[in-house]
């Protein structure tokens, strides 16, 4: 019995994979997480959760859950139509490909270089706005929204629309022309074949496609501080904040509190996307 | 390898010998001998060391010195590294970490404890400077007596180096009359969009003077910097205040014409936009300055405060100066007329005695800031 028994090695190819993730994911999330629930002196409290019923990390909960939400259904919208005009259009054709690759250097354009680009255009005074403000359109005669939210919303969407073109094409792909002939031969309408065979495939892989889009923007940091640098409006920035201050409002705690209520949102999210990434995958097969 | 570990067995050699024959000369009490290794640790002055020419002696010596945290570009120390390498040859200087900042120069300390690679002496922001004090070693440079009270500590634990004044640097082509003359200009409605902070006053230690200046400005206090909080409020509900943080690029590209700033920071605009000036307001003077120390545990004591009493030479305040940092003898420079009247006059202009933050009025600005500024720019 003894010599029947075999050393397995199958695992030994995932030990770079684990090492990696180990090292940049589990091993700073148990930091955060111990660091969490350490006061300055390094023992066990619960006063940095405190912290985060303080108004103005409330305030960048609120900010960063409704900005992140915001731009992820309105870059999800966006993008599925452009990403419909691309699946019904030609596979091979010339805006097919050029959206794409386009949209897989969009994707990945932000933080300050994106931030400066919308100042140096839109911004009070970029070009962009100095034109528009001599040829009668003011667009800020009611205020500098684009030092706002609003304003961080629009430099979002830079990067989201891009990202749901990207994650959503695949899935309308998917979509075989030959149920839409289906159902039209069975005397269905369009509105039929959307609400009962296409509109139920989608449902899910667009609902999940928004959520990924809810957390590339709740995490984004580099951006939102380029763009508002006052008053740390979300929820990274009072983590920075909170670290670096300079003049001594040093809380490392409570920082590590604010990480992981991140990481406790977007594990919700993340747990929805992946649920609603099931459905829809046996659906598509 | 081999050339290696010959000419550090060499150097070596050259070092016992230095020593040895400064050892030699010691008894003898001639003026030039070097004072010992044990006294230069502990001499609190050049002529604790016995004078001036002693502790020359006692720092060619020890035939180094180590620096950190000093930018060649930042208050002109390429040229001051240079100036006393040139005066005292046979002292090497090694600068470690040119890009560190104050927080890193006391980590050297500690980490590094005696070994030979650990930093002599520091030059670092105030808040470090108070809260560590426990790491220096309390020296007075001969010019000691033109530092002002308020600026070093009694016994010599830190002493202020070079600093300037809280500014409100601006574009005179992009503001209302091409000047500002007072911090109420600011409310004007030719500022809207227009003025910004470098940072948020909550992190950065150069926005909390900025909003510290304007409040003494509108009359508040060191203690109080509640007006000045109110002030950036209405300012950011006239639509004049801009949310982002002043940078070169911001300053040049036009979207933050008007910045309070470090006057010597601002001043630097002036290379990229020709019409950049700065105006310091007479009666909200505040001072910033960044201090020196001695390490307690420096490996080189003696080129230590060598170096000390090279800064604090005129020659030493003049190379700050052209690095449009203020040198803190800078007044009395002024008085005996050795102060570089080119560099001096290119410095903006301040009529009137500045203030300084202490330590308890800075924890009083940060605390008050911490609940209240988030809210008052929203």
């Amino acid at each position: 019995m003894l010599g029947g028994r075999r050393l397995r090695l199958d695992w030994v190819g995932t030990v770079p994979f684990l090492a990696y993730v180990g090292v940049f994911l589990f091993v700073p999330t148990v930091i955060i997480a111990v660091g969490a629930f350490l006061d300055d002196g390094g023992s066990f409290s619960l006063s940095n959760f405190a912290g985060l019923f303080q108004s103005d990390v409330v305030t960048a909960t609120v900010n960063t859950v409704l900005l992140s939400a915001v731009t992820a259904v309105i870059g999800a919208v966006l993008g599925a139509l452009l990403a419909y005009a691309i699946a019904t259009g030609n596979p091979d054709g010339v805006f097919r490909r050029a959206v794409v690759s386009a949209s897989g250097v969009l994707a990945q354009f932000g933080g300050v270089t994106l931030a400066f680009a919308f100042i140096a255009t839109i911004g009070p005074a970029g070009f962009v706005y100095l034109f528009a403000q001599q040829h009668g359109l003011d667009f800020y005669a009611n205020g500098y929204w684009i030092y706002d939210l609003r304003g961080l919303a629009l430099v979002y969407l830079y990067f989201q629309i891009p990202l749901m073109v990207l994650v959503f094409l695949p899935a309308l792909d998917g979509i075989k022309p030959q149920w839409r002939e289906a159902a039209e031969s069975l005397g269905g309408r369009t509105w039929h074949y959307w609400r009962y065979v296409a509109g139920p495939l989608l449902l899910p892989s667009f609902l999940g496609a928004t959520l990924l889009l809810f957390a590339n923007s709740f995490s984004a940091y580099a951006t939102a501080n380029a763009l508002i640098n006052q008053g740390n409006p979300v929820l990274a920035q009072q983590i920075s904040g909170f670290i670096s201050s300079e003049v001594g409002l040093h809380k490392p705690g409570l920082a590590n509190a604010i990480a992981l209520e991140m990481i406790a949102i977007v594990v919700v999210a993340t747990v929805l996307y992946s649920l609603l990434q099931r459905r829809s995958s046996r659906w598509l097969q | 390898m081999k050339l290696g570990s010959l000419s550090r067995r060499l150097g070596v050699a050259v070092v016992a010998f230095v020593l040895l024959a400064a050892c030699g000369s010691a008894p003898s009490g001639n003026s030039s001998s070097a004072c010992s290794e044990s006294t230069a640790k502990t001499a609190t002055s050049a002529s604790a060391c016995g004078g001036m020419s002693a502790l020359v002696a006692a720092a060619n010596a020890e035939g180094k010195l180590n620096v950190i945290a000093l930018p060649p570009d930042w208050a002109n120390y390429g040229a001051i590294i240079s100036g006393f390498q040139a005066k005292y040859p046979s002292i090497k200087i090694t600068s470690d970490n040119p890009n560190g900042s104050s927080q890193d120069e006391v980590d050297a300390v500690t980490h590094l404890g005696t070994s030979s690679r650990a930093p002599d002496v520091l030059d670092i922001g105030m808040a470090v400077a108070l809260a560590n004090t426990s790491l220096f070693a309390p020296y007075k440079v001969a010019t000691w007596g033109d530092i002002l009270d308020s600026q070093k500590e009694p016994t010599g634990l830190w002493f202020q180096d070079y600093g300037g004044f809280m500014s409100i640097g601006y574009d005179s082509s992009k503001v209302p009359g091409g000047t500002i003359s007072s911090v109420d200009d600011l409310m004007g409605s030719g500022f809207k969009g227009k003025v910004a902070l470098n940072g948020d006053p909550t992190k950065a230690n150069a926005a909390l003077n900025g909003v510290m200046m304007i409040n003494l400005a509108k009359g508040g206090s060191l203690d109080d910097i509640s007006k000045g909080v109110d002030f950036f409020h209405q300012l950011r509900q006239a639509k004049n205040f801009v949310p982002i943080q002043a940078t070169t690029a911001t300053v040049k590209n036009g979207t933050t014409p008007v910045v309070l700033d470090w006057d010597y920071l601002s001043a630097a605009h002036g290379k990229d936009v020709s019409t950049w000036k700065v105006f310091v307001p007479s009666n909200a003077i505040l001072g910033g300055y960044y201090a020196q120390a001695v390490s307690k545990t420096a490996p080189h004591p003696a080129a230590a405060r060598l170096w000390e009493e090279y800064l604090y030479s005129d020659e030493g305040q003049n190379l700050w100066l052209k690095g449009l940092a203020r040198p803190v003898r800078q007044a009395a420079m002024q008085q005996s007329g050795k102060i570089d009247a080119a560099a001096a006059a290119a410095l903006p202009p301040v009529n009137g005695t500045p203030v300084f933050l202490s330590a308890d009025q800075a924890t009083a600005a940060k605390t008050y800031l911490s609940t209240h500024w988030a809210a008052a720019i929203a």
